[in-house]
């Protein structure tokens, strides 16, 4: 009896068969989200140990990297020290970024506003289905079509050779304005319909509506909307590449041939050796890179609190 | 009329002009890839190998090989985006593990395609050794695609009606038992669809590729299926140049006669395909969602 009592407690006490399998499918599906997070965590020592590589291994001192105008690794500039100075670049993905945004951004929000206030109707069938497309569209098509259209527009319009930083923010511009534009019309269209019937019932005009309460109240929404923007046009490397010349010198003006970080890494990481100098400077560009994006990020994350805390 | 509804009216006009600039944008750039570019679009464009120097070259290549990279690619993310959504969903609770996990997701979403490829091309090229490759061409696409697909998943598992979950755990089967044969299967359609959206964005993807899946399309033995042989079309530790890789390539540097008509074709082969993937993305989506309902 005693025997067959603790041979029960046993059995009892074992997980079943359902428990087991249930804590491998959580574990399974856990892992490949460990997965996603080591790739992440990957990602930045890895890009962050190569990119570090040529201030600590090189000796390549901070000051020289961002204030250098001078770009041509492996050679020296003419007071000798090493030619790894990436400002020409940094100001390059800085001015098409925000260029970008500037010219991207009016026309994003309206577009929005009438999508969401104005025809709502004509929004949903004509333009949802225009934005969704646009953000389809792959980054090399809009960088041939800058080459064959761009490009010529702005060397018969602007003079110079067509090339520079002018071709690149119009080739961004198109290619930011559908994310901005999405963003935006998700969070107009949070904004809580009481608080448009409150304005019209004081007698506002619809614009007032628009321009007081709706898109005050969007605020935090369309500003992440537009970082998003920036980090794309930022992050963006073909197109840009294909139209803004890829010459690694201060731009002079808004049409001489210039170069943005990306356009200098995707064309010449695969001239250069692993573990040289000229490799290890391209890999510092990437970190640059890389911590603009987590900067981007931060920023996007510091609107949401600060939006929320507003509500 | 007084001054305040005349101020209404004018900028309400001038909203409307800027979204049909907008909707002009589209239209010019639709219509140019396609009137530009299905001129140069033939059978015999679609169906023979590029040449380098000479004129009359095709896609053949490139285009099988974007196709079988976005197979590739997607075999790998799936399982894992969808263990990933699945955890996410169903059994994250809300703490700073959850967050963390948010977060990097998130962070992988916005970074440049170009620090991935770099990434791929630092681990699977260089450290891993494998090359050049399809398979180091897949493994960072799989990257570039994660994030994004497992939104898509997480969110249609959270259309799923609670009710459904109930049902399956009334009924004695345990949550993982209730997720795989009974959230997964309802939330079917979505996840379909995401994958189609997905795939329409790895197909146009050219960053990552270009120092993983390489810049050279070497002539393949379309009679030889063995995986383990190089010239195989299935062979992945082969050089792939996609599609997208390819416009990038010769209007860079490319020396062909007919730099324009080719690139013009590629192009609109490139935005046709991802049309298609949008479009049916929804269709599919539908219509698994009536076959599996009986709603129509």
């Amino acid at each position: 009896m005693i025997m067959e009592n603790q041979k029960l407690a046993k059995q009892l006490m074992k997980k079943s068969k359902t428990a087991r399998y249930e804590r491998f499918g959580r574990l399974l599906s856990l892992s490949a989200l460990l997965l996603i997070m080591a790739i992440v965590l990957g990602i930045i020592v890895f890009v962050a140990s190569k990119g570090l590589g040529t201030f600590f291994k090189d000796g390549i001192s901070f000051k020289d990297f961002f204030t250098g105008t001078l770009w041509n690794p492996g050679t020296k500039t003419p007071s000798g020290q090493q030619a790894v100075g990436a400002l020409p670049m940094i100001v390059g993905s800085f001015l098409v970024t925000i260029l970008a945004a500037l010219l991207s951004t009016p026309f994003a929000i309206g577009t929005a506003v009438y999508m969401t206030e104005i025809s709502p109707k004509r929004g949903a069938k004509i333009l949802q289905p225009v934005t969704e497309l646009l953000v389809g569209i792959p980054s090399v098509v809009y960088g041939f079509i800058g080459l064959s259209v761009v490009v010529p527009f702005v060397r018969n319009t602007f003079g110079g050779s067509g090339f520079g930083i002018l071709s690149g923010t119009f080739v961004l511009f198109v290619m930011i304005l559908p994310t901005i534009v999405s963003m935006t019309v998700d969070s107009l269209k949070g904004v809580p319909k009481f608080y448009r019937q409150a304005s019209l019932a004081l007698g506002a005009t619809k614009w007032q509506t628009i321009w007081k309460v709706v898109l005050r109240a969007a605020t935090p929404g369309i500003l992440t909307a537009v970082v998003f923007g920036m980090a794309r046009a930022f992050g963006e490397a073909l197109a840009v590449q294909m139209v803004i010349g890829n010459a690694a010198l201060m731009p002079q003006n808004l049409t001489s041939p210039a170069s943005t970080l990306t356009s200098v890494l995707t064309a010449g990481m695969g001239n250069t050796v692993m573990g040289s100098l000229q490799n290890d400077a391209l890999w510092s560009l990437a970190l640059v890179l890389l911590v603009m994006s987590l900067f981007f990020n931060l920023v996007v994350h510091m609107i949401g609190r600060k939006g929320a805390f507003k509500k | 009329m007084n001054r305040t509804q005349k101020q209404s009216r004018f900028a309400i006009a001038c909203l409307k002009a800027v979204a049909g600039f907008v909707v002009l944008i589209l239209a010019f750039l639709i219509g140019y890839i396609f009137i530009t570019g299905l001129p140069n679009v033939s059978w015999h464009f679609l169906t023979s190998p590029a040449k380098a120097f000479n004129a009359g070259g095709g896609i053949w290549i490139q285009l099988f090989n974007s196709f079988y990279l976005l197979v590739l690619a997607m075999i790998i993310s799936l399982p894992i985006a969808l263990g990933a959504a699945i955890y996410l969903n169903e059994y994250a609770t809300d703490n700073w593990f959850t967050a963390a996990i948010k977060t990097s997701i998130e962070i992988l979403s916005s970074l440049p395609s170009v620090v991935v490829g770099l990434f791929g091309f630092l681990l699977f090229v260089v450290q891993f050794n494998y090359g050049f490759s399809i398979l180091s061409g897949a493994l960072t696409l799989t990257i570039f695609n994660l994030p994004l697909l497992t939104r898509n998943i997480e969110d249609s598992l959270a259309n799923v009606s609670d009710d459904q979950r109930q049902g399956g755990l009334g009924l004695g089967l345990s949550k993982y038992e209730t997720i795989i044969h009974i959230v997964v299967p309802a939330s079917l359609p979505g996840i379909i669809s995401g994958i189609i959206l997905c795939s329409g964005r790895v197909f146009g993807e050219a960053a990552a590729l270009i120092y993983t899946a390489g810049q050279s399309a070497p002539a393949l033995n379309f009679m030889d299926w063995n995986p383990f042989n190089i010239d195989s079309p299935l062979s992945p530790l082969r050089p792939a140049e996609t599609l997208a890789v390819h416009i990038w390539k010769i209007n860079s540097e490319g020396i062909m006669p007919d730099l324009t008509q080719v690139s013009s074709g590629s192009a609109a082969v490139l935005v046709l395909a991802i049309l298609i993937f949008n479009l049916s993305a929804r269709f599919v989506g539908r219509k698994v969602f009536e076959r599996m309902t009986s709603v129509k």
